[in-house]
């Protein structure tokens, strides 16, 4: 499993061909970038600022990470999360994981990206015509991630 | 007990204070109680907690909730619902 905070731009593609190379064991392999949009609600953006808490951003993707790797048989992970300002257009975070068939591969990044929307510390700050505005957390981010919430266990009564 | 509290986001701003070490009265038990406290030793303070719902915590890096104990707690972290990926 690779993990990376960093205020520098990464390669989708070139961490991609990594997490494959030299082994014949791997069949499937998902890449997801997510990527600064230039508009939010219909407002323009013009640039994003990403804070962290550093030490916490990368424990909690670490037990994320493990937690995927708990549910399915992944073979690799890479995640990669940029803070820092950003502007329309530039790459984001990077979820790349591999399995032997694609289940896995499609899954783990699905539930990677939910719990990165909502658990992992990074807050992002928009500047807009009018000023910065904090961004709000969605309700849509908090109901996806919820879906992967393993169902509780039932009383002895029930 | 003496322990760091960092702040982020927009409650940092609102405190004006990335972070700070504070003494705890013994009554200060769980993070709630924590909140009440802060809430109590300024405008800005109450400010940013003015809507105790909405402020997560994490004690030592690893989420909380406002009913957890503080004791032995080296770092507790007050910020907003979270807006990464």
């Amino acid at each position: 499993m690779t993990i990376r905070l960093q205020r520098e731009d990464f390669d989708a593609a070139a961490e991609a061909a990594k997490i494959a190379r030299g082994r014949t064991d791997i069949g499937a392999v998902v890449t997801f970038a997510g990527i600064c949009r230039d508009h939010e609600g219909g407002a323009g953006v013009s640039a994003l600022t990403l804070e962290h808490y550093p030490g916490m951003a990368e424990e909690e993707i670490a037990r994320h990470v493990a937690e995927a790797e708990k549910r399915w048989p992944l073979l690799g992970v890479t995640v990669i999360h940029r803070y820092g300002r950003l502007v329309p257009g530039d790459n984001i975070v990077l979820v790349v994981t591999a399995s032997a068939h694609r289940e896995a591969a499609f899954s783990a990044a699905e539930f990677l990206m939910d719990y990165l929307k909502t658990r992992a510390p990074f807050w992002k700050q928009e500047e807009r015509q009018q000023g910065k505005a904090w961004v709000d957390a969605k309700q849509s981010d908090d109901a996806a991630a919820g879906r992967w919430d393993r169902p509780r266990k039932r009383d002895a009564a029930e | 007990m003496s322990v760091k509290l960092l702040y982020f986001a927009w409650v940092r701003e609102r405190i004006g204070r990335t972070e700070e070490v504070v003494d705890l009265p013994d009554a200060v038990r769980t993070v709630g109680d924590l909140v009440g406290w802060l809430a109590g030793r300024g405008e800005e303070y109450a400010h940013a907690f003015d809507n105790p719902k909405v402020v997560r915590a994490a004690i030592d890096r690893t989420h909380v909730r406002p009913d957890a104990a503080i004791a032995g707690a080296r770092e507790i972290a007050f910020f907003p619902p979270m807006t990464g990926g």
